[in-house]
């Protein structure tokens, strides 16, 4: 086996500059630029800056979240798992997309009705604005950070490897493309991007899928039984991943209610006309992501029975090359070329979204909201905004270089956690409780945030796998199993012991608008009579 | 300021949106936190091979898959044909 990994090293080209990825990648780079200059042009006030101007088709939205949704951690990292581990990867393949679902029965909808550009106006909208949306803004802004260095860390690293770039010189092109993105294009061309990249990624992906097919009869039950003849039928059945079953639970619970919470995907909702339009196109995005993550299963046995884990290993001990690798021994450079470009596109796409939504949480609900109450005309807000988007891009770039080498895998994990012990809980509880007060409302945010880095500190993950420690005083992973009910039963608990009688009154008219949208005015239905009266 | 029976009608769309919405998210988290127990306490049974090279475990996952994609579609259609339309008469 190890001349065979011998031999493979010797014949990749990965990590050696690669002109049709350079093609490729400048190919990129220029159109949506290109797409970044048109935007520009209809980028004036902050309705266009942080939502399009609510002119974006639900088919649009719906490609466009798939692609704020799909990193490049989903698309390397669970290929890589799937190769090196075979049926346990898969169970990441299946929990990235069950969120989204609950996105559409309980978030969606409301979300568009309720808010303006973030969810905390979602939450503050009953509710006392200052405090609110302060916690919200923690909230928001921990879930970004986090997923911000873990896309970041990973963009240096990855092109290093693909593109023989150093990895301070990747960061840097990262932050400025997308720091150009949104400070000029705003949401319309954030969205643009994220529609020419889900068309690529999932394109490229679709491609690799059918080259493995190709080479099995077209059937994957013959590409996963090729797998058990070369790697036993270990590959085929839960393995070491889910030793503990708690912990795959509390995993579980991140993936699927974090996503629901995650303030770069609820923002897009408001960039659609209606409520009708939101639900649409999670409908959509629900479509295109669960078809991903299908292929998926065919990507990563592919590279596993024609790569072979030892191979991807020997390239990356991550097992994040294996798309990249399975490219490579499918189509040669060019094609191995185009998944880099792929790959590039994909990180920078995800940060462009995680930019807008940070900006929009720093500017519109902590200086139009907190700091001037509603007194800043609309020149100043956009002018925040943008000076917001550039603060946040330079934070990015700082952060990634200050975590370069450091394991930072964890951090999605967290993101996605803080995501459901947070921002969900308020968000659900504010939507579906009448009697949810302020001081709930800033309890359970404020609270599932601390708790949740709190008890990811003390946990193995970052104790014994980056802290190096013998063991770890908490014992779960993904802390979401203790955080995100402990965020639920301290809101609910605060509102009872201190009810606010006025507030509750408010959630009437909410109710109202929540179904109805706010186009239609309570005062103009009244005025037609009733049937039934 | 908006009369009893327009407020009434709303309530009666809004139960019964909320009730949907609720079925579906239960039949959601019972699929996906059924297949993760599955795994964690019946590794053996989903180890178990269907046809040569499927085992239950890959057939089951590509279901949870299939699965949300069905409940989404159950969602949409419900909210198109009967909450929309519900939504529509309540100002006549």
């Amino acid at each position: 086996m190890s001349s065979l990994l011998a031999t493979l090293q010797a014949t990749s080209r990965i990590g050696e500059p690669n002109a049709v990825a350079m093609g490729f990648f400048f190919l990129f780079i220029a159109t949506t630029l290109g797409i970044t200059f048109w935007a520009a042009r209809r980028t004036r006030t902050t309705e266009h800056f942080y939502a399009a101007g609510r002119t974006i088709s639900p088919g649009q939205n719906g490609v466009a979240l798939a692609g704020d949704y799909m990193s490049a951690a989903s698309f390397l990292g669970i290929a890589g798992l799937v190769s090196t581990t075979g049926f346990d990867g898969l169970i990441y393949s299946t929990g990235w997309l069950v969120g989204w679902p609950v996105v559409l029965f309980l978030i969606a909808e409301p979300l568009r009705n309720l808010g303006r550009y973030t969810f905390a106006d979602v939450v503050a909208v009953r509710l006392q604005q200052t405090p609110v949306r302060i916690a919200a803004a923690v909230g928001t802004l921990a879930t970004v950070s986090l997923y911000l260095i873990a896309q970041m860390v990973g963009a240096g690293g990855l092109i290093r490897l693909m593109f023989g770039m150093s990895y301070e010189t990747a960061i840097v092109i990262v932050g400025l493309a997308m720091i150009a993105y949104v400070l000029f294009g705003g949401m319309l061309a954030t969205t643009w991007v994220q529609i020419v990249k889900a068309v690529l990624l999932l394109g490229g992906a679709a491609l690799l899928t059918i080259l493995v097919l190709a080479r099995f009869g077209w059937s994957p039950v013959a590409l996963f039984s090729a797998a058990a003849e070369k790697y036993g039928e270990g590959v085929l059945a839960p393995g070491r991943l889910v030793s503990n079953p708690l912990d795959a639970i509390s995993l579980g619970l991140a993936l699927m209610f974090g996503t629901a919470g995650l303030p770069h995907i609820l923002m897009r909702f408001y960039t659609v006309p209606d409520a009708k339009a939101a639900r649409t196109s999670v409908f959509y995005a629900t479509g295109l992501i669960g078809a991903f993550y299908l292929m998926t299963f065919v990507l990563g046995f592919g590279a596993m029975v024609l790569v072979g884990p030892e191979a991807i290993r020997g390239v990356e001990p991550g097992g994040n090359m294996a798309a990249p690798l399975l490219a490579e021994f499918l189509g040669g450079t060019p094609l191995l070329g185009f998944i880099a470009a792929v790959a590039f596109a994909t990180i920078l796409a995800v940060v462009a979204g995680l930019t807008l939504s940070g900006a929009a949480a720093l500017s519109h609900d902590l200086w139009v909201s907190v700091v001037r109450r509603e007194k800043a005309d609309a020149k100043e807000q956009l002018r925040v905004a943008r000076v917001a988007t550039v603060g946040l891009g330079i934070l990015g770039v700082v952060l990634g270089i200050t975590f370069k080498g450091q394991n930072v895998a964890f951090m999605v994990g967290l993101a996605f956690a803080i995501a459901a012990s947070a921002n969900f809980p308020a968000l659900v509880l504010s939507i579906f409780w009448r009697r949810y007060t302020t001081a709930g409302a800033v309890t359970s945010m404020v609270l599932g945030t601390a708790s949740t880095l709190l008890l990811i500190y003390f946990s193995p993950t970052l104790q014994i796998d980056v802290l190096k420690h013998a063991e770890a005083w908490f014992p779960l992973r993904n802390p979401a199993l203790v955080t995100m009910p402990l965020s639920f039963l301290s809101g609910i608990l605060v509102s009872l012991l201190w009810p606010r009688p006025t507030e509750s009154a408010g959630f009437d008219s909410v109710s109202r608008r929540m179904h109805l949208g706010q186009e239609v005015q309570p005062s103009a239905s009244s005025l037609q009579p009733s049937a039934e009266a | 300021m908006v009369d009893a029976g327009f407020a009434a009608r709303l309530a009666t769309v809004a139960a019964a949106r909320w009730r949907v919405a609720i079925v579906l998210t239960v039949a959601m988290i019972a699929l996906y936190f059924g297949f993760i127990l599955l795994i964690a306490y019946a590794p053996s049974l989903l180890a178990r091979r269907l046809l040569p090279g499927l085992s239950l475990g890959i057939l089951l996952g590509a279901l949870v898959i299939v699965a949300s994609w069905v409940l989404t579609w159950v969602y949409v259609r419900w909210a198109n044909t009967h909450y929309d339309s519900a939504l529509a008469k309540l100002g006549e």
